[in-house]
């Protein structure tokens, strides 16, 4: 009878990280941005009917990267939680900090679990306020690691340097469209060297807007909408 | 950690993710007794709807009855379902009124998880099922009877559909009434609605429709006037939903209500 080979717990979740982390990094970044009047979420993804950025519910919105049948789950499972906690409480009841726990439950307990590879992906969670001092913005990795972000954040491939870009060009109460252009240069942004071009077309961009005057404040924007954001400079 | 249930791919119907999950949440989970419990909650009245060029009107009053007893006198039983549709409730109304928050999250559930709107027939057959899973509440007089109208994008019109207790549901052409005041402002639908009515004027048939329900049955509330308690009224169109404002609807009522002090029973119709 052979002995199994010993592996180290450190070992076991190193491997474990490496292998999500190689996962994500493999797609496109998305930003999550501060603005005056809420939270406007920035994706690159070409696909028009494959979101990578949804409505969990009045407040609430979500965006992810990496592996899309993983993040699928994650985001219908919020869907389910909110909808289920609204329904049987109030609809104010529903927080962001809950599902970000909730979130941060799963993914803890995927990723330390001996038997189910982890999770490939890393999850925004925001929720808008009646003030921008309130605004919260969570962000979650592969192994259930819950921050909270200001202002703005980024994940996904080449997160680092849109990071880099986004923090030096960023100024607090931004506009909409000045908001949506900054994104889409920080997703083009290449470490110093000349930036790609990025079509309207290959944008996601959805927004929490605190002044829409319906209980839902979350918003799709529209291709044409996207253009005239990134034209207006 | 989530449940898995949550987690597991399957129904985009909220209703059949609750009757797995939180069952007793469900507004028929009381079921019990074989005895009438008719008399011991609240009911609600009558809803009228009807339909103009671009969009559609639906309006309620505003009294809820037990027994002789006037539970309450400005209840609100017309509702948004969603951003093209509104649902009225007729019937046991603390039921009703449930179940229609559990049509609401049922549509933005599926909304939300689809990322689609879902088409107008749907919305009504999924009103449908609620309303049959009711059916046991219905036998022992808790029965709820609502009245949907929506604006359906794909054909550019108002459309109106009504339910009986067993979940049946039935298209309506041009306006439709429900309660215990329907029969009397259907009349007064009839002889009032022509099909190319304005906006405002599809409001106004509304508002007498539902005066002369409340004329002529006991159940249902008239305009309070020293309160200043209105019919509730909500449009669909195009744009979408909207509730009409209590200003505009008092203006109106104060209209019908000042034509009736000199003819009480209303619009004289021509003969021919």
């Amino acid at each position: 009878m052979t002995a199994p080979f010993y592996v180290s717990p450190e070992q076991l979740m190193k491997d474990r990280a490496d292998f999500a982390r190689k996962g994500i990094a493999r797609g496109r970044s998305v930003i999550v941005v501060q603005y005056a009047d809420g939270i406007a979420f920035v994706a690159e993804n070409p696909s028009q009917a494959l979101h990578k950025i949804s409505e969990i519910y009045d407040r609430i919105g979500f965006a992810a990267v990496g592996r899309y049948n993983e993040f699928e789950n994650l985001r219908i499972a919020g869907v389910r939680l909110a909808d289920l906690r609204g329904y049987s409480y109030d609809r104010s009841d529903v927080t962001g900090r809950g599902l970000a726990n909730a979130y941060a439950q799963t993914l803890g307990t995927i990723f330390s679990s001996g038997g189910e590879k982890p999770y490939e992906v890393e999850l925004f969670v925001a929720e808008v306020a009646d003030a921008s001092e309130d605004d919260q913005i969570y962000r979650l990795t592969y192994d259930g690691s819950v921050a909270d972000v200001a202002t703005h954040g980024v994940m996904g491939g080449q997160a680092e340097q849109v990071e880099a870009y986004l923090a030096e060009h960023y100024t607090p109460g931004l506009g909409l469209d000045a908001a949506i252009r900054l994104a889409a240069d920080a997703l083009a942004s290449n470490d110093g060297e000349e930036a790609r071009v990025i079509e309207p077309g290959t944008l996601e961009v959805a927004v929490l807007d605190r002044t829409r005057a319906l209980p839902r404040k979350f918003k799709r924007l529209p291709e044409a909408a996207i253009a005239a954001a990134l034209a207006d400079a | 950690m989530l449940p898995a249930d949550y987690l597991t791919p399957g129904s985009s119907s909220f209703n059949d993710f609750l009757a797995k999950q939180a069952p007793q949440l469900l507004p028929s989970a009381r079921a019990g007794g074989t005895q009438s419990a008719a008399d011991l909650a609240p009911h609600g009245t009558t809803i009228v709807a009807a339909t103009f060029p671009g969009g559609v009107v639906m309006a309620g009053d505003r009294r809820a009855t037990m027994g002789n007893v006037i539970a309450q006198r400005d209840i609100q039983k017309v509702y948004p379902a969603d951003e093209y549709s509104c649902v009225g409730i007729a019937g046991s109304a603390g039921l009703a009124v449930e179940m229609v928050r559990l049509f609401q999250v049922e549509l933005e559930h599926y909304e939300k998880i689809e990322g689609a709107t879902m088409s107008t027939d749907g919305k009504a057959n999924r009103l449908s099922t609620l309303i049959r899973g009711n059916l046991a509440m219905a036998m022992q007089g808790l029965a709820v009877v609502p009245l949907f109208a929506a604006f359906d994008l794909q054909v550019q019109t108002g459309r109106i559909f009504s339910y009986d207790v067993t979940g049946g549901r039935y298209e309506e052409q041009a306006f439709h009434t429900v309660g215990s005041g329907s029969m009397f402002a259907r009349g007064s639908l009839k002889k009032l609605y022509r099909e190319d009515l304005t906006e405002r004027d599809c409001i106004t048939v509304t508002v007498q429709a539902l005066y002369d329900a409340a004329d002529d049955d006991s159940a249902t509330g008239g305009p309070d006037l020293t309160r200043r308690i209105f019919p509730v009224v909500n449009i669909v169109t195009a744009d979408g939903y909207r509730a009409v404002s209590e200003e505009d609807v008092a203006v109106i009522a104060d209209e019908v209500i000042g034509a009736r002090m000199v003819r009480p029973d209303g619009p004289a119709a021509s003969l021919t």
